[in-house]
């Protein structure tokens, strides 16, 4: 087994265990930091994977930003964990059914992919050339994507503003 | 390095069953969002595994757009529950029954 090997299933491990935690968690600030964790499990991949550009995003963007933005808002809104029970039986139920069906189904796929079995041949993609080929390639969608941002930010605007004090309508 | 291609498949699926099961399981909004954040989180685990299978940059394109839609989602779910929050108090998606 070659260190490249342990690397990957450790990163796994480390993955899939801190987002279990993290997903059982009462507490929201403690469910958020155990995702941080997980992020970072998945810019190691990613770095792993010969990206490094995009594992300098995953920590910058998810661990970075969206986590501490949901900080922000479980901080600024002052919930004490309103679930009085964690995983209510009725909701739990088909959710646990259908990720069962899921892992079932998808493992079958898995084992008669002859996909599947390829291994994988480890490359490294240097951050111009991934620039290059996004703004040759894709530019569209570059500038597509930076429209959505926009749009979400002045949607997030208009929909945080502070409602008005006007009499009952 | 010989990890098939299907252990890293197998990787993201668990990833994606997780945060499906967060998503539908938990009773308040805000882990609701995670359990998304989580979904797309194995999405991207998936494309680059990808990416690297086939020696193509589409998959690392792909990772990029999916980084910047879950920036954009986050916002206006997190600014969606805010307001939510505000008007009636309360965090759990139960609590939402009336349509004004």
């Amino acid at each position: 087994m070659t260190l490249f090997n342990m690397l990957f299933f450790a990163i796994a491990a480390l993955i899939v265990a801190s987002t279990g935690i993290a997903i059982t968690r009462r507490n929201l600030v403690h469910a958020v930091i155990y995702l941080i964790f997980g992020f970072f499990g998945s810019a190691f991949l990613f770095y792993l994977f010969g990206s490094p550009f995009l594992a300098a995003l995953m920590v910058i963007v998810y661990a970075g930003a969206i986590m501490i933005l949901f900080l922000f808002i479980i901080m600024m809104l002052r919930v004490e964990s309103p679930e009085e029970r964690l995983f209510p039986p009725r909701q739990t139920l088909p959710a646990v059914l259908f990720a069962a069906a899921y892992v079932v189904i998808g493992g079958l796929l898995l084992v008669n992919d002859p996909c599947a079995a390829a291994p994988l041949v480890a490359v490294s993609t240097e951050p111009s050339v991934f620039g290059r080929y996004i703004f040759t390639h894709s530019w569209l969608a570059v500038e597509m994507a930076s429209l959505l941002l926009l749009v979400a930010m002045i949607g997030a605007l208009l929909v945080g503003k502070r409602p008005v004090r006007e009499g009952k309508e | 390095m010989d990890i098939p291609f299907g252990y890293v498949l197998a990787l993201a699926g668990i990833v994606v069953v997780l945060g499906m099961v967060c998503a539908v399981a938990r009773r308040n909004l805000i882990m609701i969002l995670l359990g998304v954040e989580v979904m797309l989180n194995g999405a991207a685990i998936a494309f680059i595994g990808a990416a690297l299978r086939w020696q193509q940059l589409e998959g690392q394109a792909f990772v990029l757009f999916i980084i910047a839609i879950a920036a954009a989602e986050v916002s206006l779910g997190l600014a969606l529950i805010v307001h939510l929050y505000h008007h009636t108090g309360s965090l759990n998606p139960e609590d939402y029954k009336v349509l004004k």
